[in-house]
């Protein structure tokens, strides 16, 4: 990347520098762009590699530009690709479609039809990425330069009013003004708990002391959620300029970006970026000449889910142990090393540059009364179009998960949406119509958590569900309170106990007390919100637990104790394919003829169903 | 990465971190370290408390709460197997089953030839591909059983 960037001496000249950048855009400029971020792992750099070496060798350098970008939000049609101006949108591109598409779509402006995404309501194929249906229903804020730009190049940042926001503020705006238009656009935290961002800023700023922290929580944990993960990646700038902000509101002279280590794209974008905005005078001291000093730092995590917890996060910057601690005092008063510190997320930060270039009125016109602006859900599990989607607050639960998320796989029956993460609730089809706002998804026992939204088909066993969270909060449980480091393991060996078939009527009943009492006690986030998913589960799915419980069944046909498999004798051709399959030779037979599984050695793997070509394989 | 005997040198990653620092700079010492030399050898940690001046009680408390830090030598490969929600509801038990199986080792542990240590992450924030693995810098998504044997096999063929 080519980095000839020199200091900007004041607002006037980031304005010079935009309008030159925007003077020099042609807008029917052919471009293709390229996701570089998540589709790596799909094989976009092999595509992008190809691109490059396609427009080498036809000599259009000079008439193509080639886009490295973030994150489209379609992550199931990896690697996907969108050429401008005609804004054609192709999915699953492999390096072999490359030369037909700069043929086809960069020298003849067509289509390249095969390449095109179809949608699967109406079998037709879609030209523009515009018309998706996937991104139709989508406004996007937090991710409004996400697959746009290339992350890594702080001029078409700055091309789309980057740090814009920035320089109104430190030049026209008192930091009590920049509070006031965050309080009135009512952003709420993005991280999960939804306390209001102007009033933390407010407290922050209250406190009396020469040094304050500004940390920017990007420690996402939460299994299922990769929003941050794409912002940072995809739009680094934005989480930097939202930092300047909230530091110059709340009089913040340093500055933490704490990020998960198993992001290593995220941090290398952030390197670049901090790098490139120091060289711009826009981070470091006096930025744009007005006197203002803010310096951002990089901590990496490593690996502990706890240290979103904000106390937590904080001990963990001090190179402890990231255990939480009680509050008060809380992190306005005395957070790191004693200092009033605050801690903001990334989707957080990355709507303040929006809010106070169009100001809080019109932020707060977006989503419903008490949920403002967007949100950015990270849709998976058992649903078609995998991804990242911006939403306004408090559309219906079934928008999201089948007109956008495009229902679920196989025809199967969708049952229950998980959001929230471990520390959300598991909200079944009767409240598919529900609006999806912090206070709807806490009135059916949920929570909005960071915005990860798992979505579970009729083979998904809520029972395991709930055990599989369980386990990943013993696992993650930091062991300072006892009814975590306890609770939680009670609950767990219940659960597992339900699962292998040697359930008891009183469990449900001892499930409900020991939630409560962990509910009550536990001494951060992470213990007290723990039972939620175990207490939505049994509250909406009780016969289920019942059916494992007094019937020894499992209906989801997935906990391994209480189902077998058995051979259909009128469908079985003995093709052998199952006893080939099977690793623990519990299957016998003789070619042509009908087989067997042996209960005692079966041990429920399920490779002879999967192996089986006859659907002759029953689960019962 | 490829672990080293124990007498590694860390003295050009201590001079990065003044010792005024104290402990503010110990996890990106040990991540810096752990980087350089796939895995924290206790005379290394033993330099560490005495240039920052914190205890070696202190430190090792730091290390095993931290899931990524590894005080013994890790393998060629690093297996990264994701067991998020995502890849626990498409069948990431049954391909984690198959890893230990065909490895014979468990989460945390390194085979007997050195070649793959198997990690079992909560989330790998690719749940388009679940269920996922990765393994040192490479994703392989949408696994089955039968996949994830091709792929060790791959790997134990010296692919």
């Amino acid at each position: 990347m080519k980095r000839n960037l020199t200091r900007l001496a004041g607002a006037g000249a980031l304005e010079a520098l935009r309008a030159d950048l925007a003077r020099r855009r042609d807008p029917r400029r052919l471009r293709v762009r390229i996701c570089m971020t998540g589709c790596r792992a799909q094989g976009a750099e092999e595509v992008l590699k190809a691109f490059e070496a396609e427009i080498a060798r036809r000599g259009l350098g000079e008439r193509v530009d080639l886009l490295a970008t973030g994150c489209h939000g379609f992550c199931a049609q990896a690697p996907v690709l969108v050429v401008d101006p005609h804004d054609f949108f192709y999915g699953k591109v492999t390096p072999a479609d490359v030369s037909e598409i700069v043929e086809s779509s960069l020298l003849a402006d067509r289509p390249v039809e095969r390449l095109l995404y179809t949608d699967p309501a109406s079998g037709v194929k879609v030209q523009k990425a515009a018309e998706v249906p996937f991104y139709k229903e989508q406004v996007k804020i937090v991710l409004r330069n996400c697959g746009l730009i290339d992350p890594r190049d702080i001029r078409q940042y700055i091309e789309r009013d980057g740090y814009a926001a920035a320089a109104k503020a430190l030049t026209s705006l008192s930091p009590e003004q920049v509070i006031e238009q965050v309080s009135l656009a009512g952003l709420r935290g993005r991280g999960g708990a939804g306390f209001p961002t102007g009033r933390k800023w407010s407290l922050a700023r209250a406190s009396q002391s020469a040094v304050k922290y500004l940390v920017c929580n990007a420690d996402e944990g939460d299994p299922g959620a990769f929003m941050d993960r794409a912002v940072l990646e995809g739009d680094p700038h934005s989480v930097l300029e939202g930092m300047i902000l909230a530091a110059y509101a709340i009089g913040a002279t340093e500055g933490v970006v704490y990020v998960r280590a198993e992001y290593p794209i995220a941090v290398e974008h952030l390197k670049i970026a901090i790098a490139d905005a120091q060289a711009l005078g826009l981070l470091g001291s006096d930025i744009l000449g007005t006197g203002f000093c803010f310096n951002i730092k990089i901590r990496k995590g490593s690996g502990a889910f706890v240290c979103g917890e904000e106390t937590a996060l904080m001990a963990s910057i001090e190179g402890r142990r990231g255990m939480p601690r009680p509050r008060p005092p809380f992190p306005a008063q005395s957070g790191i090393w004693g200092r009033p510190t605050c801690i903001n997320n990334v989707e957080t930060l990355a709507n303040i540059p929006p809010i106070l270039l169009k100001g809080g009125a019109w932020y707060s016109g977006i989503g419903t009364e008490k949920s403002k602006g967007t949100k950015v859900f990270a849709l998976a599990g058992k649903v078609n179009n995998t991804g990242l989607v911006e939403v306004p607050m408090g559309i219906p639960l079934r928008k999201v998960v089948f007109d956008i998320g495009g229902g679920i796989p196989e025809g199967l029956a969708f049952k229950a949406v998980q959001t929230g993460g471990p520390s959300g609730g598991c909200i079944p089809r009767a409240f598919l119509d529900q609006p999806v706002d912090y206070e709807s998804l806490a009135a059916v026992g949920s929570i909005m958590g960071s915005g990860g939204m798992i979505v579970a088909d009729e083979r998904t066993c809520v029972v395991d569900f709930s055990r599989f969270f369980l386990e990943f909060i013993q696992e993650e449980s930091c062991g300072k309170c006892v009814p975590c480091r306890i609770g939680t393991k009670r609950m767990l060996e219940i659960l597992e106990d339900i699962c292998a078939g040697r359930g008891r009527a009183e469990d449900l009943d001892t499930l409900q007390e020991l939630a409560s009492a962990i509910k009550d006690t536990a001494l951060c986030g992470l213990g007290q919100t723990a039972p939620n998913p175990v207490l939505t589960t049994m509250k909406y799915f009780g016969e289920e637990y019942r059916a494992h419980i007094a019937e020894g069944k499992c209906p989801a046909l997935v906990c391994k104790s209480l189902i077998r498999y058995d051979i259909l004798a009128d469908k079985c051709t003995g093709c052998m394919a199952c006893l080939k399959a099977c690793p623990a030779d519990a299957v016998t037979g003789e070619k042509k003829k009908v087989h067997e599984i042996h209960q005692d050695k079966c041990i429920k793997c399920g490779a002879c169903h999967a192996a089986c070509r006859f659907d002759a394989i029953t689960i019962t | 990465m490829s672990p080293k005997p124990d007498a590694v040198d860390i003295g050009p990653i201590l001079a990065r971190y003044p010792c005024e620092e104290g402990q503010a700079s110990l996890m990106g010492l040990l991540q810096d370290i752990q980087e350089e030399h796939g895995y924290l050898p206790v005379q290394a940690l033993e330099r560490v408390s005495a240039h920052l001046k914190v205890p070696i009680a202190n430190i090792h408390g730091v290390v095993s709460f931290y899931a990524q830090f590894s005080l013994v030598p890790r393998g060629m490969h690093i297996i990264k197997m994701c067991m998020g929600t995502a890849c626990h509801i498409r069948g990431g038990q049954g391909v984690l089953e198959e890893i230990r199986s065909v490895l014979a080792i468990r989460d945390r542990e390194t085979t007997a030839d050195r070649l793959f240590t198997l990690e079992v992450v909560r989330c790998l924030g690719t749940c388009f591909l679940a269920p996922v693995i990765m393994i040192d810098e490479k994703y392989y998504g949408s696994l089955t059983p039968a996949k994830v044997r091709k792929i060790l096999a791959g790997y134990r063929d010296g692919k």
